[in-house]
């Protein structure tokens, strides 16, 4: 599964991009960030608060209930700031 | 019509390419959003935007389309910019064409509204106290929410 950070998530991750298998438990959005949140302290610090993340699954806009699998591409990003 | 670029644009050009030969356009509206030298009290040296390419230009292929759903529109141009700009650089360029004003107006101010909440970017601000995330503002979301119709919710 490739999954990319952005903004405030990207640099408490310390990257941008990477490819993950998480567990097969990890079936949805709200499941891989509490999976990520154990992977270490970058990863504690961008997901401690899980209701300030938001999601995109093969690059559409996702909630947290939304499922996943192997071979999305999942986005996890803080709300968007455009304009 | 979208482009996701990190030069800058001018509106001028944009402006006459979209009027050329179309003499059935009634009026245009424009926004243009710049990079302001504050943050609350603080001074800003420069603004780096971040995106996700490729879902950006869905999403504002997506909004470009709901806007032309919404209003009888001519002709759109959305241009957002990306990487490290500085105050007083324009960031975004919305222009709308119509046959008469009411719809050219609205879509702009819609288009520029729901770009705010929907398109994605991320602003990172460089200040004399370090560089600082731009945190989406609730005034934000409840001026994209003013354009929610009751048949999609």
């Amino acid at each position: 599964m490739q999954i990319l950070y952005f903004g405030w998530v990207r640099t408490r991750v310390g990257h941008g991009k990477e490819e993950l298998s998480p567990p097969d438990d990890v079936g949805t959005v709200a499941d891989l960030i509490d999976w990520l949140k154990g992977q270490g302290d970058g990863y504690a610090h961008a997901f401690e608060n899980a209701a300030a993340i938001r999601a995109a699954v093969n690059q559409e806009i996702a909630p947290h209930d939304a499922e996943i699998a192997d071979g999305d591409e999942v986005a996890l990003f803080p709300p968007m700031t455009g304009g | 019509m979208i482009r996701v670029q990190d030069e800058d644009f001018d509106i001028g050009a944009e402006i006459t390419r979209m009027t050329e030969g179309s003499t059935e356009i009634g009026g245009l509206a424009s926004f243009v959003g710049l990079v302001r030298d504050y943050a609350g009290d603080e001074q800003i040296s420069s603004m780096t935007l971040e995106h996700y390419p490729g879902m950006t230009e869905k999403q504002l292929e997506r909004l470009e389309s709901e806007a032309r759903e919404r209003w009888d529109l001519q002709d759109v141009l959305i241009i957002h910019r990306y990487g490290k700009l500085y105050p007083g650089d324009r960031i975004v360029l919305v222009i709308t064409a119509s046959p008469h004003r009411q719809a050219s107006l609205e879509s702009c101010h819609f288009l520029i509204d729901w770009l705010k909440t929907k398109a994605p970017f991320w602003k990172l601000e460089e200040k004399e106290s370090g560089a600082d995330w731009v945190d989406a503002r609730e005034t934000d979301s409840v001026a994209a929410g003013r354009w929610v119709r009751v048949s999609d919710t």
